[in-house]
């Protein structure tokens, strides 16, 4: 009786498989073009790897150490680290304490100014191009660290107070009353209390924002620029396929470097993305 | 928890004094890192200031010949960007609290709230609110005024990058969001089903710009009779054709970037309808089979209807993704061949042409679409809470 069940589901099993194949595909030849000999990687497809897989000289890693040292990929990755790390902090502690006053204190203007907030989340970050260039060029913002944060800080804002005023308005009042009355004030029920209990949503939106920024061009292209003493990793990408589209071994190596650290720290943290995800994220 | 202490007057000062310090050691802070990134020789200077500062003159002077290496340099920026960028923020909601504190009892809390308030509601105000209202005023008084509106449906290449975001949007959107569903659905009935959908779901976290050189590598052109290197022309030139340039052939590039849209956007798809699947009441699944009802139809009878709320959620989320779509178009193409789209256009109005007027006419344009799709978005978004 095993057999006929088997067989039955194998159609299932070969679609899955299929599917699977096909969505990595693309990822796998450049991994695997990555490692490979510069000539190789332009004479032959990647695909004939897999007649003589075990052969020494089909395989190197002098792709990695060239991008990284001389086409200027450290610098890049130390931009992306300098850019994402603070990009993501600030505005989940803005929006932190903006979601909290929103949920749990009572002032005039408390609807209308979440009202306000939620409908920032359609503005998309076109409307602000032109005017902040010229308002950063003014202030001395443009190309630095400082301004491309604030720019990121303020694009995420929207969505991460939505989310977070989401969660925290959710917590249970009656831990909150119990602590004000015992003399707590805001600012320790904001941090001994509201932070910790929102742990995995103050987790999913720093996944969310962490990803975006690392991984945006736009406004890094904007606010930053391509000079090598700031451009981050995906503007840096994007001169290397302008400066060097047919050398396919530094190409390959670079966008691997670029893609790493992503996808480590969303294989690492997967649930909570998913939970994030699932919480309902879209961004202006 | 922390017990008040009375409102001494010498308490006082103190407490308005440290807190007033803490600010202005941010705001220098501030100012030393842009120093930082204004001037090459920035980490160098600010590096032998502390030396003389500490009374090391021979320190500073050598920093101040040579220059910073470089990995000094880039780590000095990086420590000062860590510090001002994540400890710093803490420092100012500490210090903006602290200050409200010293405040008379009476106002103290119809302040607070504001007070917490105060950062997001300011970097949304001055960086959000008043460019975006700029832009309208921008779109409307520079280049040829209203006419640039005209000028974005009239002009052959600004028309053309609007007639493809159309087809982005309509081909971009159906083909992830039902894609994801046949996905969802299929893998839904397997063991290792975590791990499966892992690999539909990994693309999400690369770059639209990596993904970019993914599929360029995918969709490479070599002369015929060289061997092929790109995945897509290898196969091509197995069944004995021409290999195609695809970035140069008309109706297949765009629908070849919208290929790589798709591949990045099914995961997100995939994901919310999966859950939204395992969310279908077994029973009602058991009740349409026990009715005789085929697996094809327990799915569009049953189990379709039941997750339409999310469809919407997931359908009107990568619209939004995909009307915006930039980087995918930026990198590949540049919008020649007639494969612009709006952002793109935008782009190279501003930048390329310094067109400030169309530029943000298209802009608009762009806002224009995005929000009735938005709209819809978090009408279900809060429907779907209201059922919670």
């Amino acid at each position: 009786m095993v057999l006929p069940r088997f067989l039955k589901r194998t159609p299932l099993h070969v679609a899955v498989i299929v599917i699977v194949a096909l969505w990595s595909l693309p990822t796998t030849g450049l991994l695997i073009s990555s490692f490979r000999p510069q000539n190789d990687v332009v004479t032959s497809g990647w695909w004939t790897v897999v007649e003589h897989p075990f052969e020494g000289s089909n395989w190197t890693i002098k792709n990695y150490s060239r991008v990284l040292e001389s086409d200027g990929l450290w610098r890049a990755l130390a931009n992306s680290v300098v850019v994402t790390l603070p990009a993501t902090i600030i505005p989940i502690t803005i929006a932190a304490f903006a979601a909290y006053a929103f949920a749990w204190m009572k002032f005039p203007g408390r609807r209308m100014l979440f009202g306000g907030v939620v409908m920032l989340l359609v503005v998309p970050i076109q409307m602000t191009l032109v005017p902040l260039l010229r308002m950063y060029s003014g202030l001395n913002l443009s190309g630095t660290y400082v301004g491309t944060w604030l720019a990121h800080a303020t694009f995420g804002l929207p969505l991460a107070v939505y989310l977070l005023y989401n969660y925290i308005s959710s917590l249970p009042s009656e831990i909150m009353e119990s602590a004000y009355l015992d003399g707590a004030s805001h600012y320790d029920i904001f941090r001994r209390l509201v932070l910790p209990l929102s742990a995995p949503a103050l987790a999913s939106f720093a996944i969310f924002q962490f990803l975006w920024v690392w991984n945006d061009l736009l406004v890094s292209l904007v606010f930053l620029g391509t000079d090598s003493e700031v451009a981050t990793l995906t503007a840096t990408l994007n001169e290397l396929v302008g400066s060097k589209g047919e050398k396919w071994h530094i190409l390959t190596a670079g966008a691997f470097v670029s893609m790493a650290v992503p996808v480590g720290v969303f294989l690492g943290m997967q649930r909570f993305f998913v939970r994030g995800m699932l919480a309902g994220s879209v961004k202006g | 928890m922390v017990t008040r202490t009375n409102d001494s007057e010498p308490n006082i000062v103190r407490r308005v004094a440290l807190p007033v310090a803490v600010l202005a050691g941010l705001v220098g802070l501030a100012r030393l890192s842009l120093r930082l990134v204004k001037e090459p020789e920035g980490p160098g200077d600010v590096l032998a200031s502390v030396y003389d500062l500490v009374g090391q003159g021979a320190s500073a002077d050598a920093i101040r010949d040579r220059g910073l290496q470089t990995i000094p340099s880039v780590a000095l920026t990086i420590l000062t960007a860590l510090i001002l960028g994540i400890i710093g923020i803490w420092y100012l909601f500490w210090a903006l609290n602290a200050l409200v504190d010293a405040l008379p009892q009476r106002v103290r809390e119809s302040v607070r709230p504001y007070v917490y308030l105060l950062p997001a509601v300011s970097l949304l105000g001055f960086f959000l609110v008043f460019p975006a209202v700029w832009t309208v005023w921008l779109s409307f008084t520079e280049d040829r005024g209203w006419r640039n509106y005209l000028d974005a449906f009239q002009e052959a290449d600004s028309r053309r990058a609007l007639v493809n975001n159309v087809i982005w949007l309509i081909v971009a959107t159906a083909g992830s969001v039902s894609i994801g569903l046949v996905i969802a659905q299929l893998f839904d009935r397997i063991k290792r089903e975590a791990l499966a959908k892992t690999f539909i779901f990994l693309p999400l976290a690369i770059s639209m710009v990596g993904a970019s050189v993914i599929w360029r590598f995918v969709y490479w052109w070599k002369p015929p009779g060289t061997g092929q290197i790109g995945v897509v022309n290898a196969v091509i030139t197995k069944f004995d054709a021409e290999p195609v340039a695809v970035f140069q052939t008309v109706p297949i590039n765009t629908l070849a970037l919208i290929a790589i849209m798709i591949w990045l956007q099914t995961g997100f798809a995939m994901v919310i309808l999966s859950a939204a699947i395992k969310g279908v009441p077994t029973e009602h699944l058991e009740a349409a089979r026990l009715d005789g009802a085929s697996e094809l139809q327990v799915f569009t009878r049953v189990i379709l209807p039941s997750i339409r709320p999310s469809i919407i959620t997931v359908t009107t989320t990568i619209a939004v993704a995909v009307l915006k779509v930039f980087d995918i178009v930026y990198v590949l193409t540049g919008g020649k061949f007639q494969t612009d789209v709006i952002a793109n256009r935008m782009y190279k109005e501003m930048f390329i042409f310094s067109n400030k007027g169309r530029a943000s006419s298209l802009a608009v344009l762009l806002f224009l679409m995005v929000v009735p799709v938005m709209v819809l978005n978090l009408r279900s978004a809060r429907r779907q809470e209201a059922m919670r």
